[in-house]
C-alpha cells in the first residue's frame, strides 16, 4: 500500500436477505428440516447463510453494495452522495466495522472513529461528565485522552453549568451538542460521519460544520461524510463518491460528483398508476420529472384521464405538499373548466415552475372536477419527489422549514453615501 | 506519523480463532466505565436499589428453610439450615446472573452494537464484573449470618479450602460467561431459546447441590447421582461450602474437572461469540 493511502476498498459487496433471516425459532427450523428430508418444498422461504449467497439465486438477495472499489488519500474529506437506499449507510457501517462485508476487502491505516448516531450509549441517569467518559470510551478513547480533552469538549458543547447534572434533565439541544462534541474531539486518523447535522439549531449546525472543516483541513485527518445537504458536502469535502443502487457511479472531485448526482435525481421519471378502475372520470396515471437548475427548476407533469362517458367539462389542480403534509403550492393551469370529458382518454402535459424551492421531500396530490365544490377524482400524495440542490449558492447551513419553503431569487442594489 | 501496528484490514471472512483479545485490552477503560455505569444507574434508580441485593437471598433462604429443610426434611449435613441454604444461594445467584445476562447481551445492546464498533467481548465481560458487586453484597450478608451462628454457638468450622475462594469466584464467572456466550450466539438466530434460559437455569439449580448436599444425593440415588456430579457447578458449590462451613464433598479431582469444563466452554463461547458478532447487526 502506498504511503499516503488512508483507505483502500477492493471489490466490496454486501448482500442482505429479503424477508426474514432464518425463521427465528427452533420449532420452525425443525419443521423446515423435516420438510427437506422428505423431499418436500420448504414451508418457509429458504434463505441461506450469509456467506454462501453467491451460489443462491439472486432473487432472495439484495446487493446493498456491489463491487465497490476506491482509494482515499490521507487528509481527504470525502462526501458520499446518493439517494435513500443507495447504500451510503451500509458503506459507512462496513467502514466502521459494525457489520462485516459479504465479499471484498478494506485495508487502511489509522484509528477509525465513527459517528453514525449522536450519543450512542448515553445513559440518562449519568451526569454529563460521566457520559462524556462513557461515550468517549465507547468511541474508542482512552480515559486519559478524554481527561485531556474534557475542557475543550465541555467548552464546545457549552454545558459547563450542567456538567454534573444527569443528562435526562438536559434539553434535546444540549444533549446533541454534548454528544457531537465528544465525537468531534476524538483523536482518530479517520472520522466517519453520517448525517448527524440534521439535528440541533442552525447556529450549532454551523459550528459543527466549522469543526468538521477544521478536522479535515486543519488537522489532516481523513473524513467520510454522508449528507443530503449538497452545499454542506461541497463546502466540506474535496472528493465525492456517488452511489446508486449499491454501485459506485463515480469517485471524483466533489463538484463533479454533485452534478452527476443531481442529474440522476432530476432525470428520473416517477410514475403513479391508478389501481381503482371503478371511478369515472378518474386519473389513470401521473408521471413527473424535474428539469433545470436551481433556483429555476421545472416540474413536468404528464397526467392521463379516463372517462366512460361524457361529463361536464372539468378543470384540474395539483397540490404540492411538504413532508409534514402542509400544502405549499396549489397549481391551477386555468380556473375555467378547460378539459372536455368524453369517453376515452385525455392526455395532459403541464409544466410547473418550482422557483427556489428549498431542499426536501415533496408530494403531489392531483384533483379534477367541474367546479370547486364538485369532485370527479382526488388522489392524495401519489408521488414524492426530492429537491436535493440548494437554491442559494454557497449556503452552508441546512434549510429548515421554519425558514420558509421558497428561496425567492432576489436582486439588490446598494449605495453608500 | 502513523505507526505500523495501526494498519488494519476488514475482510469478508475472518479466522475462527482470531479472538481479538489485544483489542479487548485496548478498550479496558470502557470495561471499567461500563461497570461503573451499571452500578451507578442501579443505585440512582431507586431508594430501595441496593436493598434488593439483600431481600432476594434472604427471602429465598427463609423459603428454602421451610420447604426443603422442614417440610421435606432434606439433610443439610448437620449444618444450620439457613446457613447451608444461603451458602448455596449466594454462589448460585452469581453464576445464574452471569449466565442469564450474558445470554441476552446481543438483544439488550442491539442499539449500541448497531451504531458503533468496539470489541463486543467487552459487554459480557462488563456483565460478569458488574455482577461481582452484587455478589460481594450478598457475600457480606452471608458472612453476617455466619457471624450470628458462630456467636450463638452453632457447630461449623472454617476449613483451609476457604483459600480457594478466589478460584471459585473466577470459575463461576468464567463458566457463566462461557455458557452465556454460547447461548447468546444461538439466541440471535433462535429467539425462543431466550425462554428456555429463564426456566433452564431454574432446572439446573435443582441439578446442582444448592438445596441438598452431594453426599445425600449419592446416598439416596446412587444410580443417578452422576448427573449431579458431572454438573460443573456442583464441585464449585461443594468447595464453597467446604471452605466456609467445613462440610461438603471436596476433591481436587472434581474441582479440576470443573476447571477443565469451564475452560472448554469459555473457549467455545469466545469463538462462537466472535463469529456471530460480525454479522449479528443484519439479523436482529
Amino acid at each position: 500500500m502506498s504511503k499516503n493511502i488512508a483507505i483502500k476498498v477492493e471489490n466490496l459487496s454486501k448482500a442482505y436477505q429479503l424477508g426474514q433471516i432464518g425463521t427465528g425459532t427452533i420449532s420452525r427450523d425443525l419443521e423446515r428440516w423435516y420438510a427437506r428430508i422428505r423431499g418436500k418444498e420448504d414451508p418457509f422461504l429458504w434463505i441461506g447463510e450469509s456467506n454462501n449467497q453467491n451460489t443462491k439465486s439472486e432473487s432472495d438477495v439484495v446487493w446493498s453494495l456491489k463491487d465497490i472499489n476506491f482509494e482515499i488519500e490521507q487528509g481527504d474529506a470525502v462526501g458520499i452522495i446518493g439517494r435513500n437506499g443507495a447504500g451510503k449507510s451500509t458503506l459507512l457501517k462496513i467502514l466502521s466495522k459494525v457489520t462485516a462485508p459479504t465479499t471484498g476487502k478494506i485495508s487502511g491505516k489509522g484509528r477509525i472513529a465513527s459517528l453514525l448516531e449522536v450519543g450512542t450509549g448515553f445513559h440518562p441517569e449519568l451526569s454529563g461528565r460521566e457520559n462524556i467518559f462513557l461515550n468517549g470510551a465507547i468511541l474508542g478513547m482512552r480515559k486519559k485522552e478524554i481527561q485531556r480533552k474534557l475542557e475543550e469538549i465541555v467548552d464546545f458543547a457549552g454545558i459547563e453549568r450542567y456538567l454534573d447534572t444527569p443528562v435526562k434533565r438536559y434539553s434535546s439541544g444540549m444533549y446533541v451538542r454534548l454528544a457531537f462534541a465528544v465525537a468531534a474531539h476524538l483523536e482518530s486518523e479517520i472520522l466517519i460521519i453520517d448525517e448527524v447535522l440534521a439535528v440541533g439549531d442552525a447556529e450549532f449546525q454551523k459550528k459543527c460544520l466549522g469543526k468538521m472543516g477544521e478536522v479535515s483541513k486543519g488537522e489532516g485527518r481523513t473524513v467520510f461524510f454522508v449528507s443530503h445537504n449538497m452545499d454542506a458536502v461541497s463546502a466540506l469535502c474535496q472528493k465525492g463518491i456517488v452511489l446508486q443502487n449499491g454501485r459506485k457511479q463515480i469517485s471524483s472531485g466533489v463538484e463533479e460528483a454533485i452534478n452527476i448526482y443531481q442529474e440522476f435525481s432530476q432525470n428520473e421519471v416517477l410514475l403513479w398508476k391508478n389501481t381503482n378502475e371503478n371511478l369515472s372520470p378518474r386519473f389513470e396515471s401521473v408521471a413527473i420529472d424535474i428539469t433545470g437548475n436551481q433556483p429555476y427548476l421545472t416540474l413536468n407533469i404528464n397526467a392521463r384521464l379516463v372517462s366512460d362517458q361524457k361529463y361536464a367539462p372539468a378543470f384540474i389542480t395539483f397540490d404540492i405538499k411538504d413532508d409534514r403534509g402542509k400544502t405549499i403550492i396549489q397549481s391551477m393551469p386555468s380556473a375555467a373548466p378547460f378539459i372536455q370529458i368524453n369517453q376515452g382518454t385525455a392526455n395532459l402535459d403541464l409544466k410547473i415552475e418550482l422557483t427556489g424551492l428549498v431542499p426536501g421531500f415533496y408530494s403531489i396530490s392531483p384533483w379534477i372536477g367541474p367546479q370547486n365544490t364538485v369532485t370527479y377524482n382526488r388522489q392524495e400524495d401519489i408521488l414524492v419527489f426530492e429537491i436535493a440542490q440548494n437554491p442559494t449558492k454557497n449556503r452552508v447551513f441546512p434549510y429548515h422549514k421554519s425558514d420558509g419553503f421558497i428561496s425567492a431569487p432576489t436582486s439588490f442594489q446598494i449605495s453608500y453615501s | 506519523m502513523v505507526k505500523e501496528e495501526q494498519q488494519w484490514t476488514i475482510e469478508a471472512k475472518s479466522s475462527l480463532f482470531d479472538l481479538k483479545l489485544h483489542e479487548v485490552w485496548a478498550y479496558r477503560d470502557l470495561l471499567v466505565l461500563l461497570v461503573r455505569r451499571d452500578f451507578v444507574s442501579f443505585y440512582k434508580q431507586t431508594i430501595l436499589g441496593p436493598l434488593w441485593f439483600f431481600i432476594q437471598p434472604l427471602f429465598t433462604t427463609i423459603i428454602f428453610t421451610f420447604i426443603f429443610g422442614n417440610l421435606a426434611g432434606i439433610s443439610t449435613d448437620s449444618l444450620p439450615k439457613p446457613l447451608f441454604y444461603m451458602a448455596g444461594i449466594t454462589a448460585w445467584n452469581y453464576f445464574a446472573d452471569c449466565l442469564t445476562k450474558t445470554s441476552s447481551v446481543f438483544k439488550d445492546n442491539a442499539s449500541i452494537f448497531g451504531k458503533v464498533y468496539f470489541p463486543r467481548l467487552i459487554m459480557p465481560l462488563s456483565i460478569v464484573v458488574s455482577n461481582l458487586v452484587r455478589f460481594g453484597v450478598q457475600m457480606l450478608l452471608f458472612l453476617i449470618l455466619m457471624a450470628y451462628y458462630y456467636f450463638s454457638g452453632a457447630h461449623f468450622n472454617i476449613s483451609w479450602a476457604i483459600c480457594l475462594f478466589p478460584v471459585i469466584v473466577i470459575l463461576m464467572a468464567l463458566l457463566g460467561l462461557g455458557a452465556g456466550m454460547i447461548i447468546s450466539a444461538m439466541t440471535t438466530k433462535y429467539r425462543d431459546l431466550a425462554f428456555l434460559i429463564s426456566f433452564g437455569v431454574q432446572l439446573l439449580m435443582y441439578a446442582t447441590t444448592v438445596i441438598y448436599p452431594l453426599s445425600e444425593a449419592i446416598k439416596k440415588y446412587p444410580a443417578y447421582a452422576w448427573i449431579i456430579e458431572y454438573n460443573p457447578m456442583t464441585p464449585i458449590i461443594e468447595t464453597f461450602r467446604y471452605g466456609f462451613l467445613g462440610q461438603g464433598s471436596f476433591s481436587w479431582f472434581s474441582l479440576g474437572y470443573a476447571t477443565v469444563v469451564t475452560i472448554i466452554l469459555l473457549l467455545i463461547g469466545t469463538v462462537v461469540f466472535n463469529k456471530v458478532e460480525r454479522n449479528f447487526v443484519d439479523t436482529v
